[in-house]
């Protein structure tokens, strides 16, 4: 194929990416999305494939056989394990980027210097720097997030941290402005390694202070970060179709990242330096509070008894496998002609999205899944708030509580219902590990038990003898 | 290949692509926020175009290696992350299964 065709199938698949993207904007048209951007990726493939400086084919067939048969399993795993095989690609896309950026090096060392143009330094100093780092980065977010057991879920934090982590960072950038200037040093082949080592390294740093209910946030900046070293790749490959592919990613990223940042009240600079600002933990005076428990035949008959119910599910849903459960508990309450709303806020679960998934996966049509937004104006109307699983996203501290670590977020006013119950799995606080007075009000009744249990139940009471009368 | 590729030029296409990615994002469904991460996922392994090239090139072979375990990575984000894309996509339905749960009452 001519450089003219492939340059116009560039365009073509350029074309079918955008639109892949814009009918994400509802879920209508969503599965047309997905075909052209499979079409986009196959005519992108076959065009680069036909390049006349292709001539080896055995290595390439090999290697798409083998992405295709790791691939497949990859894309078969519970929706629960979503967060962690999206991390997981963001590193696979990492290390490409990285391994492709070393490559391109070390071959224009040794037979085309001349190609080794600052500008094209530049970009692959980043492009080595943005890959390793994310590689290292997403995989330590997925171990963290699969629970892997050598990989701590608590935040580790060391004094100096910042410090240290940014001096790392400094060093790297350092050695790459030598390269820039003298890229063809004979102590280059080796500075090129210790850059490498320093942004893998960097990577693990970045994540190993970050804690379960940061990962939305940091899941979508690693988004961002595996877009840019594409579109760092397409700057050192003189690619347009490697660019805008990676733009789209990298502006995808942003912006989740933007959203999770405001739904957690944290600033832009915080998210740029990669989740640095731990929650400091305030511990809530010494005193006593109690609970109210609730038992399930109790529930059962308020539940029965109201008009609107908004459940709020959380994390917690998801560990327990609930979901099914709570669609059982959605029929039955719609079947006595009770209205019932999922209240969904946008950092729930440990990835942007995540309990819509959930929700969609045990067949609740997404009509009834409503945003924070829209569904706090009609909470002082619901006879019922069901929290479950779900803990800062609705903790009235956020409103009311300077000295709080969450003050400041948006939360769902599950408070403003006018009786909550709330599924907990032990009385112990929440991720954040922060008290929620939520629990202590006078109109919240506990439901202690693991989330699928406790949902079990109350479908039985609701379907055994007094639902019949 | 010219040693001096068109560096405002892809500069200008970088930027430009930017904002049609920020406009059109923007617009994406809510509920849609973690299959639009899995299809941009997918997209982003574009960079198998790169890969293929330094695989299939005819470059000493410690370069194709790395460039065979880029093509490899990258192969698995595009086939992951359209199936399980798609996957999530189907589950999102306006309303319940007909038939499903048994009793006829209670539709609203």
């Amino acid at each position: 194929m001519t450089h003219g065709l492939v340059q116009l199938a560039y365009i073509i698949a350029t074309g079918l990416f955008v639109f892949a993207l814009h009918w994400m904007n509802t879920p209508a048209t969503a599965r047309k999305g997905v075909y052209a951007g499979v079409a986009g990726m196959t005519i992108a493939v076959l065009a680069t494939w036909s390049e006349p400086e292709v001539v080896h084919h055995l290595w390439i067939v090999l290697a798409l056989a083998a992405g295709v048969l790791v691939g497949v399993p990859l894309s078969r795993v519970p929706l629960t394990a979503v967060p962690q095989r999206t991390a997981l690609s963001h590193a696979f896309g990492g290390l490409a980027a990285g391994l492709v950026g070393t490559a391109k090096y070390y071959l224009w060392l040794g037979e085309g210097p001349e190609n080794l143009t600052p500008f094209r330094m530049i970009a692959i100093i980043v492009e080595i720097i943005l890959g390793f780092l994310t590689f290292t980065g997403s995989l330590m977010a997925a171990g963290k997030l699969q629970e892997v057991k050598f990989i701590p879920q608590r935040p580790v934090t060391y004094p100096l941290q910042n410090v240290a982590n940014l001096g790392l960072l400094g060093v790297a950038a350092a050695a790459g402005v030598a390269l820039v200037i003298n890229p063809t040093a004979p102590w280059a082949a080796f500075a090129f390694p210790v850059i490498i080592v320093l942004a893998l390294l960097f990577g693990v740093l970045l994540i190993i202070p970050i804690g379960g209910a940061d990962m939305p946030t940091v899941i979508a900046i690693l988004n961002a970060y595996a877009g840019l070293s594409a579109v760092a790749m397409g700057f050192v490959l003189d690619n347009k179709l490697l660019i805008t592919a990676g733009a789209l990613d990298g502006s995808s990223g942003l912006i989740l990242a933007v959203i999770m940042c405001k739904a957690m009240n944290r600033s832009f600079t915080n998210v740029l330096f990669g989740a640095f600002g731990q929650v400091q933990q305030v511990k809530a005076g010494g005193e006593e509070k109690a609970y109210k428990a609730e038992s399930i035949e109790g529930a059962g008959q308020v539940l029965e008894q109201s008009n609107l119910v908004v459940v709020i599910p959380g994390y917690g849903m998801a560990v327990a496998q609930a979901q099914h459960k709570v669609r059982e508990l959605y029929d039955q309450l719609k079947k006595r002609g009770i209205t019932v709303k999922f209240a969904i806020h946008p950092v729930a679960g440990r990835m942007p999205g995540h309990m819509n998934v959930l929700l969609a996966e045990a067949d609740i049509p997404y009509t009834d899944l409503v945003e924070m937004d829209e569904i706090n104006p009609d909470m002082p109307q619901a006879d019922v708030a069901l929290v479950v699983g779900a803990n800062d996203v609705v903790n009235p501290a956020a409103r009311t509580e300077k000295s709080s670590p969450i003050y400041g977020m948006p939360i769902i006013d599950a408070d403003r219902a006018r009786t909550v119950f709330a599924i907990k799995r032990s009385k112990n606080p929440g991720f954040a590990g922060i008290d929620n007075e939520l629990y202590f009000s006078d109109k919240t009744w506990m439901l202690f038990g693991d989330a699928k249990n406790v949902i079990g139940e109350l479908v039985k009471q609701l379907s055994g003898g007094s639902g019949l009368h | 290949m010219t040693p001096t590729p068109d560096f405002w030029g892809q500069l200008f296409v970088f930027v430009l692509a930017s904002f049609i990615g920020l406009g059109v994002i923007r617009r994406v469904s809510r509920l849609l926020h973690t299959p639009l991460m899995s299809i941009t996922n997918a997209i982003s392994a574009i960079a198998v175009v790169g890969s293929i090239i330094v695989t299939g090139a005819d470059y000493p072979r410690p370069i194709r290696i790395l460039g065979a375990i880029a093509l490899f990575a990258s192969m698995t984000n595009i086939v992951s992350g359209f199936l399980i894309t798609d996957r999530m996509l189907k589950m999102f339905k306006t309303d319940t299964r007909p038939g499903e749960g048994g009793s006829g009452g209670g539709h609203s």
